[in-house]
């Protein structure tokens, strides 16, 4: 394993700033291209953007839908006193 | 509520000022799975997430009157909600003084040198097992919480930068800056996680 210190090397330090803008697509034309020129030539760089890249990525895929458990749900519903308003399938599967 | 299904439910405003039971109903169900799952994530137990959840309907509710519309409903629950576990969080522990991040250590932390390994490699099955994911998660949970919450809203949540603002009551730039420090943490725990995954790691 490597490490990498960024503080020493100029141009490293300036793309590893500018990295949540350009994974996120807010960066204008013109760094987007300074920031791919420098990691064809830089290794660490490149290895760091596409872990960093990865990291927002596992995120993305391990993220649950916004379901609630029926459960959980129907407390809600209880302790709001709108336990009138819940829909027959939720309210059923419980009791 | 999410860039993906940027379909934000309308809502009577008037009825909801009015305290009107069965259009909070609708509120209610249209966002209890995002408030769920925003304070599952901050508080890593569902028990807590749980509590959150109801605290927060339960004070939205009592807000309802002064509700103005002049953010979008889901943004003032998301509010309600951050605010909600944040004092939760306080609450469990009494000792921590501050939720924002000590400034002392931005230099300390930029000047980290940082681990470089390419772990992209991995296979998928390995990098999404179930390990795997409570290893994210708790990564999340390790997070500074002013972090974390950047780190939830955008990138969990999938709120625009604008939207985190809001809800955090922060400039634009104060999001950026969070959650690329949060990005660069997490990072930095993963990577330590799945270097011992590399066979024959040199
Ligand atoms: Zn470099």
């Amino acid at each position: 394993m490597t490490q990498h210190d960024y503080h020493n090397h100029h141009d490293c330090f300036h793309l590893l700033n500018s990295l949540s803008d350009y994974v996120d697509g807010e960066l204008g034309e013109e760094l987007c291209n300074e920031i791919e020129r420098h990691v064809a030539d830089c290794e660490d760089c490149r290895i760091f953007v596409d872990t960093y890249k990865k990291t927002i990525y596992l995120y993305h895929e391990t993220t649950a839908e916004p379901e609630i458990p029926s459960d959980v749900r129907l407390r809600l519903f209880h302790r709001l006193n709108l336990k009138d308003f819940l829909e027959n399938s939720v309210g059923e599967a419980q009791e | 509520m999410n860039q993906q299904d940027q379909t934000e439910v309308e809502f009577s405003l008037e009825a909801l000022q009015n305290g009107d039971q069965a259009e909070f109903a609708r509120v209610v169900a249209t966002y209890s799975g995002y408030i769920y799952r925003l304070a599952l994530k901050m508080l890593h137990n569902p028990q807590d997430a749980e509590d959150v959840l109801q605290d927060t309907f339960i004070k939205a509710f009592h807000a309802l009157p002064k509700f103005q519309g002049q953010s979008k409903v889901s943004t003032w629950l998301y509010r309600i909600a951050t605010n909600e576990a944040l004092m939760f969080l306080r609450k469990k522990r009494p000792d921590t003084v501050s939720v924002e991040v000590p400034h002392q250590n931005d230099d300390e932390e930029a000047s980290r040198p940082l681990q470089i390994v390419d772990w992209c490699c991995l296979p998928e099955d390995e990098l999404v097992s179930d390990e795997a994911r409570e290893q994210l998660d708790r990564s999340i949970t390790q997070l500074p919480e002013s972090l974390r919450l950047a780190f939830v809203l955008r990138d969990i949540e999938g709120l625009s930068t604008r939207e985190t603002a809001e809800v955090l009551e922060i400039s634009e730039t104060a999001v950026k800056t969070r959650l690329h420090r949060a990005r660069m943490n997490l990072r930095e725990s993963l990577t330590a996680y799945y270097q011992g995954k590399i066979p024959e790691s040199v």
